[in-house]
């Protein structure tokens, strides 16, 4: 085969998307518009295997993430496995769709930390958020067991007009709750939040002052919690480092094997991803022509390629430079030099208009009608 | 004397957190610490402080084998340990 470009360094964390079923249904949902069926989910051993080969490639974490891990009926059996292979396991969760029990049981199979979604601190509006009536309770109980078994809690927020007005609450409700670190993250518009974006996106002074009450939290209570803040792209003039590089720190594996350099890429049109049922997951790290084919600098075009930042942000993220400039390996047009920067800016004028709650519904993530069936 | 942190007496003895995890990572060679949402790959001298926080251990004990493991300055050891042991204990990555 010849490659040019060096092999890359081994990945750091690994996401496996275990199932795309969850019994909340926000309208932010990373997922993708197209989720798949139960019936296409990896057994059991392809897990197994996945997650030993992910060790043996250099994984260190490996995120148990969804849709809701904790549906799958194996997810004791999984966190006990790749504790035995030596990875660290996270649990993303929901905290909706299971017996409370089983937290206690995973923390006994090895599970090294619980990361739990809240959607409000409000519980009327928390529920409504996630199309869940009782969810917000749920999640409390989900909250206690875990700090009852001593595994640390992280309390994850995602930021939008219903909620921006109550972003430090939510600081504060972690605190409560037990939780040692919060992640206050601002909506990013891939997956349903992109046909949501103007039901979510909040008007500029509404975030601005969000993050400075948030901002002030993190020196108040300095040592008690730790608070990761993601801040809003859309009102930045420098693009995020997109999951620090493409195929450089981290991958994704999808509920039916499918790897991915990260969970929206699939977006992005011409590229193949190979299979962990047709390929090891090695291969695809190092020679997969999808994971080549923004990796590095190489790929770049101007302003990027002769920027002093290009290998800090990386262009930023290539599924939104697509969506938004129609070309995968433009620059993001987040960056104030790309020059589809107004695209951004004419977004947030007519999208960051409405205060508090809309009135509109929601388009919640769903499943069409047959694969709930089915 | 170095100045002492407020919560790093002589004679605690401390230990990584639940939920951080000190690791020999065959493939790159190396330690690397793993804890929520983070890894972080410490330099030699850390490395060699954080194998030693077992517990059972303490805060001098720790001082006194890395002094002489390595046949350094105590002020120096001490020094490194408490600065790197103060970090930690600030982001809850080490109890004691």
């Amino acid at each position: 085969m010849n490659q040019v470009t060096p092999p890359p360094a081994a990945p750091l964390g690994l996401l496996a998307e275990l199932t795309h079923r969850c019994a909340l249904g926000c309208p932010y949902c990373s997922n993708p518009l197209e989720l798949e069926a139960r019936s296409r989910e990896l057994s059991t051993d392809e897990w197994k295997r996945v997650f030993s080969e992910a060790a043996a490639l250099g994984v260190l974490q490996v995120h148990l993430s969804g849709g809701e891990p904790a549906l799958r009926r194996d997810i004791v059996e999984l966190v006990a496995h790749c504790a035995r292979e030596g990875l660290y396991t996270n649990l993303i969760t929901s905290g909706v769709g299971y017996r409370p029990e089983l937290i206690a049981q995973l923390a006994e199979a090895g599970l090294d930390h619980v990361q739990l979604s809240v959607q409000d601190s409000e519980p009327g509006s928390a529920d409504h958020i996630g199309g869940y009536n009782g969810a917000f309770e749920r999640k409390r109980e989900i909250a206690r067991r875990t700090v009852e078994t001593g595994v640390p809690l992280t309390i994850n927020a995602v930021i939008h007009r219903a909620n921006v007005a109550r972003a430090p609450d939510m600081v504060m409700l972690a605190l409560d709750w037990g939780a040692g670190r919060v992640e206050i993250a601002h909506t990013q518009y891939y997956g349903w939040a992109l046909p949501n974006r103007a039901l979510l996106m909040p008007p500029r002074n509404a975030a601005l002052a969000a993050i400075a009450a948030v901002e002030a939290l993190k020196i108040e209570l300095h040592g008690r919690i730790a608070i990761d803040h993601v801040l809003p792209d859309y009102h930045a003039n420098v693009p995020k480092a997109c999951m620090g590089g493409w195929g450089r720190r981290t991958l994704n594996v999808t509920p039916a094997g499918k790897v991915l350099p990260c969970h929206a890429s699939e977006s992005i049109p011409g590229l193949e991803f190979w299979s962990v049922r047709e390929h090891a997951l090695g291969d695809v790290w190092r020679a997969n022509p999808a994971f080549q084919a923004y990796r590095g600098t190489g790929w770049m075009k101007e302003p990027c390629l002769s920027c002093a930042r290009r290998e800090v942000d990386f262009g930023g993220c290539r599924c939104q430079a697509l969506m938004l400039t129609g070309d995968a390996a433009n620059t993001d047009p987040v960056c104030h030099l790309s020059p589809h920067h107004d695209r951004i800016l004419s977004a947030v004028e007519a999208d960051g208009v409405g205060e508090g709650a809309p009135a509109a519904a929601y388009e919640y993530r769903r499943f069409t009608r047959a694969d709930v069936v089915g | 004397m170095t100045a002492e942190p407020a919560g790093l007496a002589d004679d605690a003895r401390p230990k990584l957190a639940r939920g951080v995890k000190l690791k020999r990572d065959g493939v790159r060679g190396a330690w690397v610490l793993l804890a929520p949402e983070r890894v972080i790959q410490p330099n030699p001298v850390a490395a060699e402080i954080l194998q030693r926080l077992d517990g059972v251990r303490t805060v001098v004990e720790i001082v006194d084998d890395l002094a002489q493991a390595f046949q350094a300055p105590r002020e120096r050891i001490d020094a490194d340990v408490r600065a790197l042991l103060s970090d930690l204990l600030a982001k809850r990555m080490v109890v004691t």
